[in-house]
């Protein structure tokens, strides 16, 4: 009965709203059959010959691709014979971004934390200390896409913040230099950036000291996250009340003191919508290192099906393949700063 | 009124606060004209005066969230000046109340307290907290210790930045129109506890119009007028005989509503 009511409340409320009702419900009779039979029902899975996939073709999805090549996806042109390697990076820098998740942990062992994080991934990746030595230029899929959006993340976000608080700053020189950098930065588009640093850092490099590709791309990528960031930290900085600023000073509180753990605790919980939309774009955006020849995620999943005659045909599954874990990591960031909105914001209501 | 112009600060200060030929400007407009005030120890003192009259601006100045332009300002023999060191020293010496209590929101009344004494003063968190829960005590609203600023009455919250100021062991008390934010049936509690601070020779500079405040602790009123001082007098005084033209215009209207 509840049901009912429900439904005459929310969908046949009037005239309109039920011709309207009635309409959507037919539109979606048509098509979702058409989509779940191709994607699922009809759907070729687990690891089969590209023959069957051929027997099925336009019928249903070939998911077999995915299990045909998902070494290759996920990690490309990594040695194929040193791949748990990269396996067991992309648990780590998982798990540095859980941890970093947990309040619990927002302390100095953070900055330890993530130290562990970048020195074990650089190691499984890089090898040495009985490793195989792998050059970076081998590295591939998705490890790259998380050392680039996880360390971009990471950097940026304190250097974010103190720009912020330099284009608040008093002293002129410090707030210039953050208001220039800031709007030179937002002015030009990421693929520009990473132009400049792939090409631009082999010129003023002096002669014999090479920087690697990746780390140009990661230079690139923290540079350019974190004027953004300065611009949503800095909009929950002005939106704290003068007068917490007035009553930290006015306890004696040093300028940073007051920074750390009056103004910045209640300026980022304003901020976290905007943040972690920068954190949610950046993650994707870090694709775009492929037009200076870094095999990321989504180049290794072209790749991997492009380079095979026999699996060619089914690009359209490994793309999908290849969204389904950008969605995850991105939906899991939303997800996450939806909760810590409502925990930061428990008790303390007004 | 003892205005030693020229007296070099020292090690040894008898005045709390010494504020000698003092101006300040907000770009052309003349905020503070030629303000002369000594603070003695222990001496509890009203400041009153129609609003822009400068009387927030000038005890701002005391704990410099304003700086003048013009005199002396030294507050327990140190002067203030551009020097952070000095502004520091005295800041922690000198306890403030605000109008709109502006507590830290996002930390409990207890944290609140126990903050500066912790970061500024480097007090051990166990010892620290022990005095902060003391001082909550003697502003009734001890229980209330693990609460969030969010969740109390608005005289809960001004009697808790009270105790906030205390934990800082100050020498000097600044009050910034401690209850004209409050619902009127929270004044008295406020009042109360700064009365109580006041009997127990806490040197106090209060801008309040408070009348019974005034004429129950206080040594001396000053009443403001256009950044000036136009009279000091004692409170009974004040209220009963002002001297001044001003003055009586003024407390017609305040007795007035």
């Amino acid at each position: 009965m509840a049901a009912i009511g429900w439904l005459r409340i929310h969908l046949f409320s009037s005239a309109l709203n039920s011709i309207l009702t009635i309409l959507i419900v037919a539109v979606l009779a048509w098509v979702l059959p058409g989509i779940f039979s191709w994607l699922i029902w009809d759907a070729v899975w687990g690891p089969q010959q590209p023959a069957a996939c051929e027997a099925a073709r336009g019928e249903g999805a070939c998911w077999s691709v995915v299990w045909a090549k998902i070494r290759f996806m996920m990690f490309g042109t990594y040695p194929f014979g040193e791949q748990w390697r990269s396996g067991a990076t992309i648990f780590v820098l998982t798990g540095l971004i859980v941890v970093s998740a947990i309040r619990w942990f927002w302390n100095r062992w953070l900055i330890a934390i993530w130290m562990v994080g970048i020195a074990l991934s650089f190691w499984l990746m890089g090898g040495g200390l009985g490793l195989t030595p792998v050059k970076a230029e081998q590295w591939g899929g998705l490890p790259v896409t998380l050392i680039l959006a996880i360390f971009g993340i990471g950097f940026a976000f304190p250097l974010g913040i103190l720009l912020a608080l330099g284009r608040r700053s008093q002293l002129p020189v410090i707030q210039a230099f953050s208001v220039i950098y800031i709007e030179a930065i937002r002015g030009v588009p990421l693929i520009t950036v990473l132009f400049m640093a792939s090409v631009m850092f082999a010129l003023f490099m002096p002669e014999g000291m090479r920087i690697e590709q990746l780390l140009r791309a990661q230079i690139a990528i923290v540079l350019f996250i974190a004027a953004y960031m300065a611009e949503a930290v800095r909009g929950g900085l002005q939106a704290v009340p003068r007068g917490q600023y007035e009553a930290a000073e006015a306890l004696g509180l040093s300028y940073w003191r007051a920074m750390g753990l009056i103004i910045l605790p209640q300026a980022l919980k304003i901020s976290i919508p905007p943040i972690v939309n920068i954190f949610i774009s950046v993650f994707k955006d870090t694709s775009l290192v492929v037009i200076i020849g870094i095999y990321d995620f989504a180049y290794a999943v072209k790749k991997s099906v492009e380079t095979d005659i026999a699996w060619r045909n089914y690009i359209v599954e490994a793309f999908l393949f290849s969204i389904l874990i950008y969605w995850i990591y991105c939906f899991a960031m939303s997800k996450y700063s939806q909760w810590l909105e409502g925990q930061l914001a428990r008790g303390e209501r007004r | 009124m003892s205005a030693s112009a020229t007296a070099p600060s020292s090690a040894f200060e008898a005045h709390a606060i010494r504020i000698t030929d003092l101006d300040k400007w907000y770009g052309d407009f003349h905020v503070l004209k030629h303000i002369n005030l000594t603070v003695a120890k222990g001496e509890r003192i009203v400041v009153c005066g129609p609003s822009g009259s400068g009387k927030s601006t000038l005890i701002r100045c005391v704990n410099r969230l304003e700086m003048h332009q013009k005199g002396t300002i030294v507050v327990n023999g140190t002067e203030l000046t551009d020097n952070l060191k000095n502004i520091d020293q005295v800041r922690s010496n000198v306890g403030m109340v605000f109008q709109h209590f502006n507590l830290f929101p996002h930390l409990t009344v207890l944290d609140n307290c126990t903050l500066a004494p912790i970061w500024v003063r480097k007090q051990p968190k166990a010892q620290a907290e022990q005095l902060a829960m003391q001082y909550l005590e003697r502003v009734r609203i001890a229980d209330q210790a693990h609460k969030y600023p969010g969740q109390l009455s608005g005289g809960q919250q001004q009697r808790v930045a009270i105790a906030r100021a205390l934990c800082m062991t100050p020498s000097i008390m600044l009050f910034d129109e401690p209850t004209s934010a409050l619902d009127p049936e929270m004044v008295k509690e406020v009042l109360d506890t700064m009365i109580m601070l006041a009997r127990e020779g806490m040197t106090m500079l209060c801008v309040t119009h408070e009348m019974g405040f005034a004429r129950a602790v206080a040594d001396r009123v000053i009443f403001m007028d256009q950044g000036e001082i136009v009279e000091e007098n004692t409170p009974d005084a004040f209220f009963d005989a002002p001297k001044n033209e001003r003055s009586r215009q003024f407390l017609s209207q305040i007795l007035d509503r």
